[in-house]
């Protein structure tokens, strides 16, 4: 009883005699500046977004003469856009279906084998031991820093002259997995070293070599950062702009999505009724991951933000 | 790697796509998607069964061969390789000559790129502020609030979003038409709105900059907020209480307690938004190009190597863009280990 008498004490300069808990909620709640300021900054960051996904469904001579927020006076919707930016044939068509192939054919691979190679490397690095693997560990680890821009020049020319295979897909996974590393394995070994060591002990014990033990220990317990590094992986990918212009050689037969709208809007006045459709079109996939699978994105993103 | 033969298969015939046949280019496509895949796996397969199999003998070393040669090949041939020579490149002419320091000194008096440079200082000093200050500002607003999750969706949405898209957006935003016409752009909407005269915000210099650099702080401010919001559900609610007990009102325990409890994350967040802002490309290319004095460095060192074939001021500005990143690189790394060993 005396307990609750002293609780009951403690809590008294507090005017509405709530729990110090309660009333953090309770100001917070009520500091409406807050709120409002919040709200305001959710709707500005949300307007732009919006605008262009309402645009999209608009009549293509709307689009050109008229802003989107007249759909609340005038609404008229359309598909045709959409038949538009996919469909269409011709040589000045946006041609966007293509694209959006060459865009899936382009970021499976470069996200698979990344993480293929990363997850071996990162593996041999945590758990094989052998002269010099911590100096190596680190020069892998200090190549993050090295900004794309250091490696386009010279890569292209390997590509061109020494292989010949610049402007095909080849060039361009061969291009995201070479960058991709340095980052995979790192956050890979990060992971995989903190295996308990008497796991991987109890299968040496059993008799089981390297590539068992990366097969049957190592990968199925990998599963959750392979995922979170995967779709990391994924989506630099698929919003690439830079690699894609130096290795893809432009065409049609190459070039993902990212290109061929970055190159519509170098025409704004010509491609103004397409342009909407077709970037929401790139934007669909990224959005879908990121609402769908939004913790191992946000996982995958921190961890990989200052890849590039 | 295997999967470098295959072009030697695909050259040869005009590609579907470029005849205009969209079902024969999207078999073909899925073709090289399919082989690229199964050469793949083949080889790693492979690599992987004979270091199984290997002799008892050196068995340990050919293993561990197997595992890491294929990662080091690449980065050593398409990495490391690489920068070494863009290194030397940066100190010759398009015809591969050696030229010395000419390029930075061209780098340096010529007005185009002192521009470039400036532009990207520019950047460099606003969108991290700007972006950690809204970031922070709006993940203590949302604290604790009702639909916290749904506001902070929100704000943290352009960051899944292509640069290139986000241009596409904005470009919209900002979209004008002379006075008198129907505006189609929502900004200058706005200022018809207010009786003001529309703008060409992309082409009028050096405003057309801050127009820009809005673009990159509605896509980073996400990222600090999320960061940031993690970092104050992190503080202690004793030492608010403390605080709030002694008397501090709500912006004292803010400045007092939540700050410096989140220094490291703050630190975090602004070498990182730092390295993503030198970096920035997509966004000037897609956007404006880098006319109107609104190029920086990445762009330009594309301008220069790609479309104008000048190797060596290409490499150059790459270099430079290196030596600028490199320390913020360090810095960053650094704390973030302190901040690893500290959890």
């Amino acid at each position: 009883m005396s307990g609750v008498a002293a609780t009951a004490g403690v809590a008294k300069p507090n005017p509405e005699g709530n729990g110090p808990k309660l009333k953090r909620v309770k100001q917070r709640l009520t500091s409406r500046g807050a709120t409002a300021a919040a709200i305001l900054i959710a709707v500005v960051w949300t307007i732009p977004t919006f605008g262009l996904f309402v645009n999209s469904f608009r009549p293509a001579d709307d689009i050109r003469t008229s802003g989107w927020w007249n759909i609340f006076v005038n609404p008229q919707f359309s598909l045709e856009n959409y038949g538009d930016v996919l469909f269409s044939g011709g040589a000045s068509s946006a041609n966007l279906g293509s694209y959006f192939i060459n865009s899936i054919v382009v970021a499976i691979p470069s996200a698979l084998f990344p993480i293929v190679l990363a997850s071996m490397a990162a593996y041999a690095f945590a758990w094989i031991k052998f002269p010099g693997s911590n100096a190596v560990f680190v020069l892998v680890f200090a190549l993050q820093i090295v900004p794309l821009q250091m490696a386009l020049i010279p890569l292209l020319q390997i590509f061109s002259q020494v292989l010949g295979i610049s402007g095909t897909f080849p060039a361009v996974w061969i291009a995201h997995t070479i960058f991709g590393l340095p980052l995979c394995i790192f956050l890979l070994h990060n992971f995989i070293s903190e295996i308990p060591a008497d796991v991987i002990e109890a299968a040496r014990v059993d008799g089981a070599n390297h590539t068992q033990m990366f097969f049957r220990i190592i990968l199925p317990l990998s599963v959750p950062a392979l995922a979170s590094i995967g779709i990391f992986q994924f989506l630099w990918v698929w919003n690439d702009l830079l690699v894609a212009l130096v290795f893809s050689g432009g065409t049609v037969d190459v070039a993902p999505l990212t290109q061929r709208l970055a190159e519509l809007v170098g025409n704004f006045g010509r491609n103004t009724q397409l342009l909407p459709a077709g970037a929401f079109l790139a934007l669909i996939v990224p959005l879908i991951v990121f609402f769908s699978l939004q913790r191992y994105f946000v996982r995958g993103l921190l961890a990989g933000s200052t890849k590039g | 790697m295997s999967m470098m033969m295959m072009p030697g298969m695909l050259a040869g015939a005009v590609p579907f796509a470029a005849r205009g046949d969209f079902w024969g280019a999207l078999w073909e496509k899925f073709g090289v998607f399919a082989i690229g895949l199964v050469a793949f796996i083949a080889v790693v397969g492979l690599v992987l069964f004979l270091a199984d199999r290997a002799p008892k003998r050196g068995r340990d070393f050919l293993q561990l061969l197997a595992f890491v040669a294929p990662a080091m090949i690449l980065l050593a041939v398409g990495l490391i390789y690489p920068a070494v020579r863009t290194t030397y490149l940066a100190f010759t002419n398009r015809t591969g000559e050696f030229i010395g320091i000419d390029n930075f000194v061209w780098m340096f008096t010529q007005p185009d790129i002192v521009t470039t440079l400036g532009n990207t200082l520019l950047w460099v000093a606003l969108v991290p502020t700007i972006s950690t200050v809204v970031g922070l500002a709006y993940a203590v607003f949302i604290d604790k609030s009702r639909g916290e999750k749904v506001l902070k969706s929100l704000v943290f949405m352009p960051m899944a979003i292509s640069f290139v898209g986000a241009g596409i957006i904005w470009r919209f935003v900002y979209e004008y038409r002379a006075t008198g016409f129907e505006q189609i752009g929502l900004l200058n909407q706005v200022l018809v709105w207010l009786g003001l005269e529309p703008q060409q915000f992309l082409i009028n210099s050096p405003w057309n900059n801050l127009f820009l650099i809005i673009v990159m702080v509605w896509i980073q401010t996400g990222f600090a907020m999320v960061l940031l919001s993690a970092a104050i559900k992190g503080v202690p609610i004793e030492r608010l209480e403390a605080a709030r007990l002694d008397g501090a009102n709500a912006w004292q325990q803010f400045t007092n307690v939540t700050i410096p409890e989140i220094r490291g994350s703050l630190v975090v967040v602004v070498t990182t938004i730092t390295i993503a802002t030198l970096k920035v490309f997509d966004i000037v290319r897609t956007m404006t190009g880098g006319n109107f004095d609104t190029s920086v460095i990445a762009n330009e060192m594309y301008t220069q190597a790609f479309n104008r074939g000048e190797f060596g001021q290409g490499s150059a500005l790459a270099l430079v863009l290196f030596i600028m990143v490199l320390p913020i690189v360090i810095y960053n790394v650094r704390v973030m280990r302190k901040q690893k060993e500290i959890r």
